[in-house]
């Protein structure tokens, strides 16, 4: 057997489970919002084409449209201003091998339900490495907040000062890009960074400092409670549009029976 | 004094729906004139630009002097009622279900008798106003009211069906988001509204309209979103059998023209609420509403759309959001006619601008919540299709009907 067959009867035998960590495209579903005069994100939208009736006898379908930042979303590098010029930064050209691949969660749950901005910092990763091992290149690394499990206005948490909701501190995301050479950060909130992300230097520090390094962000991720601290696989291959800078997509994590 | 009008019963589920039916509403092209003048609540006649003479009814020769150029003028509408009889049974479906119906003959100091239908409270050989109005079949008719208000004169049963009073009846708005919402909110709850539903989409981001419309008694916040067709279709479901009134207040804008922007982002949000959500709301209300036209006290009465008057006349400063809101005029013409078998009135309330942060760099006048909500109200008791708020849209609607060319190019200002 070689170790594909192994998994394929890995995962016919429920050894290995699979996790879905996607928000199901809901027009409901919240969508970060920038002040009026910017341009805004598309919320998803669903207008029926014929549903087997006169419109078309024998078929039901849809027109479907979003952005491609709405409900649980992959942010390629070229999505921000810093990796405008990155080679391969559109989900288009990104290598297929960076769709699937090791992650590791740090768990910041308890923190994050005792403070709407708590941050993840350079201390904590440190703490986490201390436990679970140095995070080792090329992985994927999720922020788990538990914030999936809010409702309403409660998850972008918007007051007049805009919203609130915990994200990576600058020097967080840089240890994590620049020593430890992470593949792509992702969260549960409706973005890489914190809700009050513009106010750090740099402003939206996990969007400048992840793209601008040709690395990856996931959002909107939800179920992260399910994953193990390391061992789990990632799998998060975008839509393939033309010089698109993110995309919905379907995330799921294999991972090993009894750890989720 | 007229009755008051109670509040009415509940429905009785076991009885079968009363089907709109209409008065008479074939007219000659000349008598097409009332009905125009009575889409604005104005009371025109036909006077003759030679001799002078008021004439009724319409005609296409002067009655004194056979000219033919004929202007449909605002004219004096004092007279005495000189006779009155009242119809207690009639071969027109429509008479046989309103009888009794008083009509009479009115003696206008302009010239011409009109017979007329009559208001309960005038009385024979007094003075009397004739107010044009659109009957249910969307056609011009004139009633005589009495000169002075009476107790409870709106509520008399012939000029109730004439206008869509909001009194007793249950109102949708459709977006309480808009600054305007609890001013309009409030305004149909003293007006006598029973209950007025407010739509609010995106209940994930707060907005400061809100707190005002939760504390007034009557208003139920309800989900909506214009753009989101599964969120009309389901409100509709819940709610549209009782929504009697409904009042598109849905706005989606942003500053600049065509060249202004580089993209169609913003125009694509502008028609998707402005337009399409206009055409969500209706496929989803509008066969409810259209059925209800005579269903008892609180009927499907009025539909509303609250719009720019840049709608009739493109103002460049604003040509996309602008061009939105002729789209919207144009689709509710369309509605107008596809509503009217059901005696469902749709109006258009034309506002200039609002004062509100979208216009912040317009010079003043501009209009406050209170007068559009007043202008609504009003509209709504007289039955009227067009309703000018405020003074802007009153001065643009004149030059458009003097010349539209000219007031185009008026507003393009510099930019032209």
């Amino acid at each position: 057997m070689n170790a594909l067959t192994q998994m394929a009867t890995a995962l016919t035998s429920g050894e290995i489970e699979v996790v879905d960590l996607t928000h199901t495209l809901d027009p409901d579903f919240p969508v970060i919002i920038l002040p009026p005069e910017f341009g805004q994100c598309a919320r998803f939208r669903m207008e029926e084409v014929s549903a087997y009736d006169h419109r078309g006898p024998a078929w039901k379908w849809h027109n479907i449209s979003m952005s491609e930042h709405t409900g649980t979303h992959f942010d390629a590098p070229v999505h921000w201003v810093s990796g405008r010029d990155v080679a391969n930064g559109a989900v288009d050209e990104i290598p297929t091998e960076a769709f699937i691949g090791p992650v590791c969660v740090i768990d910041c749950s308890e923190g994050a339900a005792q403070d709407d901005d708590f941050e993840l910092t350079p201390e904590i990763i440190d703490e986490w490495e201390a436990t679970n091992g140095r995070i080792p290149e090329d992985t994927w690394v999720l922020m788990r907040t538990d914030w999936s499990k809010r409702r309403g206005a409660d998850y972008l948490n918007m007051r007049e000062d805009g919203p609130h909701s915990p994200g990576p501190t600058p020097e967080a995301i840089r240890l994590l890009v620049e020593e430890r050479g992470i593949r792509g950060f992702g969260t549960e909130t409706v973005g890489t960074d914190a809700g009050q992300g513009m106010h750090y230097a740099p402003p939206y520090p996990a969007h400048y400092i992840l793209h601008g390094n040709g690395r990856y962000g996931l959002q909107c991720l939800t179920g992260l409670d399910r994953l193990p601290a390391t061992g789990a696989m990632l799998i998060c291959p975008p839509l393939k549009i033309r010089n698109g800078t993110g995309s919905p997509l379907r995330v799921l994590a294999l991972v090993p029976k009894g750890t989720s | 004094m007229t009755d008051p009008l109670a509040r009415p019963p509940k429905k009785n589920p076991q009885k079968v729906q009363t089907v709109p039916v209409l008065p008479p509403a074939f007219r000659s092209r000349a008598a097409m004139g009332l009905t125009a003048a009575a889409a604005e609540g104005r009371f025109k006649l036909q006077h003759c630009a030679e001799c002078g003479a008021v004439q009724y009814p319409p005609r296409d020769a002067c009655v004194s002097c056979l000219g033919l150029e004929l202007l449909w003028k605002d004219t004096d509408p004092v007279g005495e009622l000189i006779a009155d009889t009242v119809v207690h049974t009639s071969p027109n479906l429509y008479f046989r279900r309103q009888a009794p119906w008083r009509c009479g003959t009115v003696r206008l100091n302009a010239g011409p008798s009109i017979f007329c239908h009559v208001h309960g409270d005038c009385l024979k050989g007094s003075d009397v106003r004739l107010l044009s109005r659109l009957d249910r079949a969307g056609q011009g008719v004139l009633i005589a009211i009495p000169k002075e208000t009476t107790p409870n004169m709106a509520d008399d049963p012939e000029l109730r069906e004439l206008g869509a009073d909001p009194k007793h009846r249950r109102v949708l708005i459709t977006d309480g988001r808009q600054p305007g919402a609890p001013a309009l909110a409030k305004a149909l709850l003293d007006a006598g509204a029973m209950t007025v539903f407010v739509g609010e989409g995106e209940t994930w981001r707060p907005y400061p309209e809100r707190s005002a419309l939760e504390k007034m008694d009557g208003v139920h916040l309800m989900p909506l979103d214009l753009t989101d067709t599964s969120s009309v279709v389901e409100l509709a479901g819940e709610i549209g059998g009782k929504v009697d009134i409904l009042i598109n207040n849905a706005r989606f804008m942003r500053p600049g023209g065509v060249l202004a922007r580089g993209d169609t982002a913003f125009a694509r949000d502008e028609m998707e609420v402005n337009y399409l959500g206009l055409m969500r709301l209706a496929q989803a209300f509008g066969p409810g509403m259209k059925a209800r036209g005579a269903d008892g006290i609180n009927n499907a009465a009025a539909w509303v759309n609250i719009l720019s008057i840049n709608a009739i006349a493109n103002d460049p400063a604003y040509g996309s959001f602008n061009a939105s809101q002729a789209a919207a005029l144009s689709l509710a013409q369309s509605l107008r006619a596809e509503l009217r078998p059901g005696g469902v009135k749709v109006m258009t309330v034309f506002c200039g601008p609002t004062d509100d942060d979208w216009y912040q760099d317009v010079p003043p006048p501009k209009l406050l919540p209170g007068a559009v909500a007043r202008s609504v109200v009003q509209g709504l008791r007289d039955g009227v299709e067009d309703v000018w708020c405020g003074d802007v849209a009153k001065d643009y609607a004149e030059r458009w009907r003097q010349d539209p060319r000219v007031l185009e190019r008026e507003l393009a200002g510099d930019m032209g």
